[in-house]
């Protein structure tokens, strides 16, 4: 991630205090983060196979996950765009208030999602003020996902955008390129790694996603029912299978996206080098 | 163009809907706000936040220094699952996060039962809240921290070493002043994570008013009893602690430089 020059890979050698981090990071973990995500395997997988496969594909659950994936997907691309924009406009212009303005883009990170939700309610929900009503339908879900994973693209683009050369756009300029043609060949490659990683990102994210949406989507199976709303809901009902597969279905669906990130920043570190 | 474009953008999905609900929640006055956020329910609920988070920063900061000089000092079978497992929790729904909690220790789970006859109860109490809080707000210091110990390289470590230095002295005289700045933002990312959690620490409380509700959790209780002057009154308190976690953040980043 860092541009900082990487010091050469030296031999480690062994030494005593080795140990001891070693034991804590692996303990800790153990307890805090395995245990717990074998249990939920272990649990799905209960009643065998054939269970998981009839939890996983119940009607409501493959209506709430098709749902989550759907909107998920279109999220990302609309954050695609904005955020690069978004970046650009951070790191190319100056206007007064722009440190303002850089500073806002961390708040839906610092900001619980339950006022993130309540706080879209506010302005787009029944009382609104200026007259847009869509609360209770999939379009109050695309907000909420699109408030609580603003950051993403944005913070992954903005530093690369930062250390970009100019000369090569000014080459570019000179010969005779016009902007947008220099941003499509010059710039845009640059950027592409970086918005793709910040996209993976928000897409894990709006994949999981509860506390924004739970109060905004109305929660009506089949219609606006998210992925995680509705393994509450079954954890509320008492059907702890039901909850335990689907939670496994987003378990491995983040995982993908983990290590895909994690492939494609050794993609994009190679390109440094 | 462009720049209307995005702060039009930001605007809508942003600045005014949380300029919105700070209005709305003092709307009929400052005293109307004082006593929806001075309730017994209220207090407590922010004092149980407090709490947690309380001992569930020390906790994630202490692992998260061991963590990160694990991965970037240490070469280990399995280093690359350390390094994705960490990341998991980012990625992972508070839903299935609190769930999967539920399986361990709840009256049902593979330890709950025994440690409840015990005497312990995890789930539906405190320590099962603590620990979804560790869950979620894990990896903010070990990825702060771990860019700056590969910034930094093991010279001054080795060094210290060479001259005679214990491994303890090497860490608490050369690394730790070497790597502050990472552990403080990780400390004050890991804070607003733990102070907003919402989903996770929902499943494990089982949502008792006075007694398992966060301030979260009140904002949401709030607003199902139709009490939404209460639920936007509870918010800006939590997004004054999320403003504030900026401005500290925005101050060191000043101060480092």
């Amino acid at each position: 991630m860092s541009s900082v020059a990487q010091p050469v890979a030296r031999p480690l050698r062994r030494r005593r205090d080795g140990a001891l981090s070693l034991g804590v990071t692996t303990g800790y973990l153990s307890v805090i983060v395995l245990i717990p995500m074998a249990a939920l395997l272990l649990r799905s997988l209960e009643g065998g196979a054939g269970a998981f496969w009839d939890a996983v594909t119940d009607p409501q659950a493959v209506a709430a996950l098709k749902l989550t994936f759907v909107i998920s997907l279109g999220v990302v691309l609309i954050n695609a765009v904005a955020g690069t924009v978004i970046a650009w406009v951070l790191v190319r212009d100056s206007f007064r208030g722009k440190s303002l303005v850089n500073a806002l883009i961390d708040l839906p990170f610092a900001l619980p999602t339950i006022v993130a939700g309540l706080t879209l309610l506010a302005l787009y929900g029944p009382k609104s003020p200026v007259g847009v009503n869509v609360a209770y339908t999939t379009a109050a879900i695309v907000l909420a996902l699109l408030f609580v994973t603003l950051p993403f693209v944005v913070r992954t683009v903005q530093p690369v955008l930062l250390e970009l050369d100019r000369d090569m756009e000014e080459a570019a300029q000179s010969l005779g390129a016009t902007s947008f043609q220099t941003f499509r060949r010059i710039v845009f490659p640059n950027l592409f790694p970086a918005i793709l990683s910040g996209t993976a990102l928000g897409f894990a994210r709006s994949l999981g996603e509860f506390g924004s949406v739970v109060l905004i989507s109305g929660n009506q199976p089949f219609k606006t029912e998210v992925a995680s709303v509705y393994i509450f809901g079954q954890i509320e009902s008492d059907n702890i299978t039901g909850a335990a597969a689907v939670s496994v279905v987003l378990l491995l669906a983040s995982l993908a996206v983990l290590l895909s990130i994690g492939g494609l920043r050794r993609w994009a570190t190679r390109h440094d080098n | 163009m462009l720049r209307l474009v995005a702060l039009g953008y930001l605007a809508a999905l942003l600045i005014v809907p949380v300029g919105l609900v700070v209005y709305r929640a003092f709307e009929d006055g400052i005293g109307a706000f004082i006593e929806s956020i001075t309730t017994p329910e209220a207090l407590h609920a922010l004092w149980l936040t407090i709490v947690i988070a309380l001992i569930a920063v020390p906790m994630n900061t202490v692992f998260g220094i061991f963590c990160a000089l694990a991965i970037v000092r240490r070469k280990f079978p399995g280093h690359g699952l350390v390094n994705s497992v960490v990341d998991l929790p980012l990625a992972l729904s508070p839903v299935v996060v609190g769930l999967a909690l539920v399986l361990v220790y709840g009256r049902q789970g593979w330890w709950g039962g025994w440690l409840i006859d015990n005497g312990f109860q995890v789930i539906f109490a405190l320590p099962g809240m603590v620990l979804a809080t560790i869950f979620v707000s894990l990896p903010f210091v070990v990825r702060e921290v771990v860019p700056v110990l590969r910034e930094i390289g093991d010279e001054q470590e080795e060094a210290s070493a060479t001259l005679g230095a214990s491994p303890w002295q090497t860490f608490w005289r050369v690394t730790l002043p070497a790597i502050r700045w990472g552990v403080l933002y990780g400390v004050v990312l890991t804070t607003a994570r733990a102070l907003g959690e919402f989903g996770a620490v929902s499943v494990v409380s089982g949502r008792i008013a006075g007694r398992t509700e966060t301030m979260t959790l009140h904002v949401e209780e709030r607003y199902q009893a139709f009490e939404i002057q209460d639920a936007y009154a509870a918010s800006v308190v939590l997004a004054v602690l999320a403003v504030a976690t900026l401005l500290v953040m925005t101050l060191l980043r000043r101060e480092e430089t």
